[in-house]
């Protein structure tokens, strides 16, 4: 049913899927930065977040488009390699391009205000709120790993695309309802998400100790630890850096405003 | 004179502060001390150990996950002190082996002999090294332990950093 024939007929078909909207968000971001940037009224746009947005965009299409996802097919740890970029490095990245911002500020007045409207939403509250995208990203994952799921994926392409869009919205939830980069209106408080994403990250390096002892249905034993040793390290590299996203904006915030026993007394 | 008396005051506002920044600190660092030098670098033990103990994969998971939190959040806590000139070296030394041994003592206790999710080593005689392990564990509890009670007394009499003679 599957011959080599009709499985690169699919991945074409991914190519495409997955390459136009790559091609179009790094467009739309890069026009959206020129126009706003022209108007002079605001302050540039910093360099770095287009940067960064370009660079989790390539890291996600990495993941989706190209040699990776066809050597994914039959191997673990390749699988694992576009996991980790595309559920974890590309949304983490493109957060800190501050996307949301840059919309805002390119939309006229009577547009940004429904726009801000919409963020206000319970509907968004609900997706962003920490243990509803902690349980969307790790329970996701654990679906996917502790069930059939990972075998179906790659007879199914419908649920290939489903699942890979999954990881990468599941993992952009969770990076903005950790850390504040875009306009945030359900805020929770630095403890709250802390503890929070505590339990999340246990979940996830549970998950890679778990596909190391008990590899998906399907997948050699050598390269399920493989994978899982990679997941579990990578998945600790970019938590590093979320880490300590958060803490710094708490130390930012709780920044002493008056240091009038220290400073003032002396001048 | 007016530095001094502030510098002071900043230290007993957020002595708690400094307490809790060194527990985390100490037990982050020990707790990546055991990762890097005895699972991956001597490999005295491994990445996983038992298939069959659920419980110990998940208070590990736990524990590695809060240890990464407990390490950078414990560093920015000492980073808040030093902006507000408010580190207390005795305190924040006292909370770090108070952290790390209070570590190393449940790693060594609960995970080692009553979860038996892994031991120090494999294929030798176990006791020598959980003599070493869960000894050297109380003497940094009781060093930590004297060092808070010493900076408290500190304090309370107005010695080293407190007098302001």
């Amino acid at each position: 049913m599957h011959d080599a024939h009709s499985i690169e007929h699919h991945f074409l078909l991914t190519d495409l899927l997955f390459g136009i909207p790559a091609l179009l968000a790094v467009g739309l971001y890069i026009g959206a930065v020129v126009l706003t940037n022209r108007r002079g009224r605001l302050r540039k746009w910093p360099g770095l977040r287009t940067l960064s947005f370009v660079a989790g965009v390539l890291f996600a299409a990495a993941a989706l488009v190209g040699p990776l996802v066809r050597q994914s097919h039959a191997d673990f740890t390749a699988h694992m390699a576009g996991h980790l970029l595309l559920g974890m490095l590309a949304p983490l990245l493109i957060a800190l391009a501050a996307p949301m911002t840059l919309v805002l500020r390119t939309l006229n007045v009577h547009l940004a205000r429904k726009l801000s409207r919409l963020l206000q939403s319970l509907f968004v509250g609900f997706f962003t709120h920490p243990v509803v995208a902690s349980i969307l990203n790790i329970g996701g994952l654990w679906l996917l790993y502790t069930t059939d799921l990972y075998a179906a994926m790659h007879s199914n392409f419908l649920l290939h695309i489903i699942v890979h869009i999954h990881v990468f919205l599941a993992g952009y939830l969770f990076t903005i309802s950790l850390v504040y980069i875009d306009p945030v209106f359900h805020r929770f408080s630095y403890t709250y998400r802390t503890v929070v994403f505590i339990l999340a990250l246990a979940g996830h390096g549970i998950l890679s100790k778990f596909i190391y002892a008990y590899p998906p249905a399907g997948v050699p034993v050598e390269q399920a630890r493989v994978g899982a040793m990679l997941m579990y390290y990578g998945g600790d590299t970019v938590d590093l850096l979320l880490i300590f996203i958060l803490f710094k904006h708490w130390y930012q915030s709780v920044r002493p405003r008056k240091l009038v026993s220290t400073v003032g007394k002396a001048v | 004179m007016h530095n001094t008396q502030a510098h002071s005051d900043n230290r007993v506002t957020f002595a708690r502060r400094n307490i809790w920044s060194g527990i985390l600190f100490g037990l982050g660092f020990v707790a990546f001390l055991d990762e890097t030098l005895f699972h991956q670098l001597l490999h005295w033990h491994k990445f996983y150990d038992k298939s069959t103990v659920a419980v110990g994969l998940v208070s590990d998971g736990l524990f590695h996950a809060f240890s990464w939190f407990a390490t950078v959040g414990g560093l920015f806590l000492v980073a808040d002190l030093r902006r507000r000139n408010a580190l207390w070296h005795k305190m924040f030394w006292g909370g770090k082996l108070l952290g790390g041994g209070a570590f190393q003592l449940y790693d060594g206790t609960i995970q080692h002999k009553i979860m038996r999710i892994h031991q120090i080593r494999y294929n030798v005689d176990i006791l020598p090294y959980d003599l070493v392990w869960n000894i050297s564990a109380a003497i940094m509890i009781a060093v930590g332990i004297g060092l808070i009670v010493s900076a408290r007394r500190d304090k309370r009499i107005g010695k080293g950093a407190f007098s302001h003679a």
